[in-house]
């Protein structure tokens, strides 16, 4: 069984700091099929639209009849482990910082014979099941797992380079006066983050929630954070930037309006303010401390979480200038991700649908609880996923546009 | 199924073995000619005699063989290149006696060889297949180690093979290799160094692996009316296999494409397992050794370890086996190392061994494996040989 992972030790300041080395992260395009499908948490592997014959490792032509048509789909996860071996030596970097190393050859229900990386609390010669999580190169691979969860499977070393579990991380969430930032902080702190900063862009202005709220939890430490100033942001990277492990930017700027229904461009300053040069300003403060401090001991640096909006990706028309500030920050965001591809930093992604707050007043239900949301990211993270659709109404709209991104912009429209 | 032809009138000669180095500075094309100089000259024939060209290397790129010809001033008139790993020796074989045959050529070179820098292997194996890329690579092992350790794992759980078992071979091996001046390894390995070794991959110990090197080997295929006119002591082939992707539904690899072709084998050559000599097998790793033994026919499918209890394997033992060390005890180099049972039996069939010599050696068995693509060895391939008389 795995041993709990214990709480790191303090970090000697003398002590070289482990720079980020990346697994192998070549593929062949079609491979890249499991990174969209590990980008989400999803089990798929091309199956042959003809003979239904699954494919592994991933190909052009179906390996039993030469059909062309192959499709992505989820296929059936279990398996049996036929062979293991632990890696005591590699040529590899990566690796070779990390063994030993247990892989295993997998028969799977589904045809293929696989290599995974195998969980310790995997038997030899038993049954297992296969999940795609994304390493720290952002590509997929697949994970060997028990049947059935084990008690601290995910403190695993192995798993541990997958995912971006919160347990013994410090995090910053950026806005903890909106209730989504408490209720990520709350999230994060139950699944055993060390320290939350929750960032407050009001500290002038009274708010007895938000002080009982701090209150609550030792490990709750308040910052003052603007993202709409850059000495504010500075000024925080420079006392805290060396701590955050994960950071959630929960900074927003929720505006009814569109374009031609205002008579000035205030609102969407503001939006594009908040939203998009927020985020670069975090960035640019927090970043390069977080991806310095990529493989810095078992709590190392490792998730960047951006809380965007379904309608960054859909435009509401009745907040269009909110609108485009969140499909402006997702495109922000995939260049940040590209940067920090060498550090292995996760940005994760998060596009929930209206959360019940008092900006979605007059929204009709399903809303989404901001708890519900702030336990979605932390799953996410525990999970190492870096697209996350939260809610009914996000995952509907995502479904609509890939069957109809025409009828989507007539239908928010109307 | 159509009778195949004999190889009558076809001869194998000229044995020949660039000493290898641990590494080299120089590329492949300096191993790569020096084995073809070393053909010239054992022939005792011109360059401009040899008119057609059998290649195999994994670091000759960017060139192919098409280069190499031009880099070494050749202009032969048949020209194949092939990228069969450990299978490459007998495949070359293969197509080369067809084409003198044939009348295509008269006198094919066949060289394998590759250099070995500090670097060269984890470029060659981290690019060497796009299955490899996508589905072995990042996984961490950086290199073929642990696909063979999954194959052992299977194969010890399965038949009971035993850590002991596999060291008797290697510690065979390693007494041939003792007689043997080109084995890189120079000093005697113990069943208790063997086992004492540290781990690799578990299974797979240090004295399990091969240690890669630079390298060429060298042959000459021609007519025997050629050989003997030329004076060359030759060999002569009595049937050839190969096959590859045997068995794609196996969950793992337990047996290798020559338990599809055996019997075939033997038939075509009229000989029995009986029959041999001795055997030089393709042995990157122990195991490979035990699954060539059950599918050559030499015991039944999963008997590999109680045969390697009953043998000696040692070039004056029962069951001569790797007389040259094998890759295990003189170096693998790289494609070179597809062709060295080959060119080792050569020399036991012509009575040039020299000091690892097998007394009246007449049947000689070479096999070939190559090519660990994804989760398997791809390539298999195997000989039987016997002395030429002109």
């Amino acid at each position: 069984m795995t041993a709990p992972l214990g709480k790191p030790k303090k970090k000697d300041p003398v002590a070289r700091t482990r720079l980020p080395t990346l697994p192998p992260a070549s593929r062949s395009r079609t491979a890249l099929g499991l990174a969209r499908a590990a980008a989400e948490g999803r089990f798929e592997m091309q199956v042959c639209a003809d003979c239904e014959a699954v494919q592994y490792p991933p190909r052009e032509v179906c390996g039993d009849c030469l059909s062309e048509r192959l499709d992505w789909r989820p296929v059936a996860d279990g398996g049996h482990l036929v062979a293991t071996t632990t890696l005591r030596h590699s040529n590899d970097l990566y690796f070779r910082e990390r063994l030993p190393w247990r892989v295993g050859t997998v028969r799977m229900d589904a045809g293929p014979s696989v290599v995974a990386h195998v969980h310790e609390d995997c038997a030899d010669d038993g049954r297992v099941r296969l999940a795609l999580r994304l390493d720290r190169s952002g590509q997929a691979v697949l994970h060997a797992l028990p049947p059935e969860d084990t008690p601290n499977m995910n403190d695993s070393p192995q798993l541990r380079a997958s995912h971006c579990d919160p347990k013994h991380r410090r995090a910053l969430v950026t806005d903890g006066r909106c209730a989504l930032g408490r209720a990520l902080a709350k999230a994060l702190l139950d699944a055993g983050a060390a320290t939350v900063f929750v960032g407050d862009p009001t500290t002038w202005k009274a708010d007895a929630a938000f002080d009982a709220f701090v209150a609550s939890d030792p490990r709750i430490e308040p910052v003052a954070l603007d993202v709409t100033d850059t000495d504010s942001v500075d000024r925080l990277a420079a006392s805290v930037g060396g701590k955050v492990e994960i950071l959630v930017n929960t900074a927003d700027h929720p505006r009814d309006g569109g374009v031609m229904t205002r008579r000035d461009v205030g609102v969407a300053r503001d939006a594009l303010d908040v939203n998009v040069l927020g985020l670069m300003r975090l960035a640019q403060a927090f970043g390069p401390a977080m991806g310095a401090r990529a493989a810095d001991g078992d709590n190392h640096a490792v998730a960047w979480v951006n809380v965007l909006s379904i309608h960054a990706v859909a435009t509401l028309p009745g907040r269009g200038a909110w609108s485009a500030s969140k499909a402006a920050a997702l495109s922000l965001a995939q260049t940040l991700r590209a940067e920090f591809r060498a550090s292995g930093i996760r940005v994760l992604n998060v596009f929930p649908g209206p959360i019940d707050d008092e900006w979605e007043q007059l929204t009709p239900p399903p809303k989404l609880a901001p708890s519900a949301v702030a336990k979605a990211i932390v799953r996410a993270l525990q999970e190492g996923v870096e697209d996350l659709y939260v809610g009914e109404v996000a995952e509907e709209l995502r479904a609509r546009l890939r069957e109809n991104h025409k009828a989507v912009e007539r239908e928010l429209g109307g | 199924m159509t009778r195949r032809l004999s190889y009558e009138g076809v001869a194998v000669a000229v044995p020949v073995t660039v000493p290898y180095e641990r590494y080299s500075t120089h590329s492949a094309h300096w191993w790569l000619g020096r084995a073809l100089a070393g053909l010239i000259r054992g022939a005792g024939i011109a360059k401009a005699d040899i008119d057609g060209v059998c290649v195999s290397s994994f670091t000759l790129g960017p060139d192919t063989a098409v280069g190499l010809m031009q880099h070494l001033g050749m202009t032969p008139r048949w020209l194949d290149h092939i990228p069969m790993g450990g299978a490459s020796g007998v495949v070359a074989l293969r197509r080369a006696a067809r084409a003198v045959q044939a009348g295509d050529a008269e006198v094919i070179a066949c060289i394998a060889g590759d250099t070995n820098q500090v670097d060269s292997f984890r470029n060659t194996v981290s690019q060497f297949s796009r299955f490899a890329q996508d589905a072995v690579y990042p996984y961490g092992a950086g290199g073929p180690n642990a696909s063979f350790a999954l194959l052992t794992d299977y194969y010890m759980k399965q038949y009971g093979a035993t850590r002991e078992d596999f060291g008797k071979l290697c510690v065979a091996q390693r007494d041939n290799a003792m007689r043997n001046p080109h084995a890189l390894m120079k000093k005697p390995l113990t069943l208790a160094q063997y086992l004492d070794a540290r781990p690799i991959t578990d299974p797979i110990h240090l004295f399990d692996c091969v240690m890669p090197c630079a390298g060429a080997e060298g042959y000459l295929v021609m007519s025997d009316e050629r050989a003997a006119a030329l004076g060359l002591p030759f060999a002569r082939i009595r049937s050839t296999i190969e096959r590859h992707n045997a068995f794609p539904e196996d969950p793992i690899q337990f047996r290798g494409g020559w338990a599809m072709d055996r019997d075939a084998l033997y038939e075509h050559a009229g000989l029995a397992p009986a029959d041999v000599d001795f055997v030089e097998t393709y042995d990157d790793y122990p195991v490979i050794n035990m699954l060539q033994f059950e599918d050559l026919g030499f015991c039944r499918k999963g008997e590999a370890p109680a045969f390697v209890r009953e043998h000696r394997f040692t070039i004056d033992g029962s069951f001569p086996f790797n007389t040259s060390g094998g890759q295990l005890s003189v170096g693998q180099a790289g494609a070179a190392g597809g062709y060295l049972g080959f060119v080792q039996a050569l020399r036991q069939l012509t009575h040039g061994a020299g000091d690892t010599q097998v007394k009246d050696a007449r049947v000689g068995l070479v096999s070939g494996f190559g090519m660990i693509n994804y989760d398997r060895g791809l390539c298999s391939g195997a000989a039987l040989l016997e002395r030429g008389t002109p």
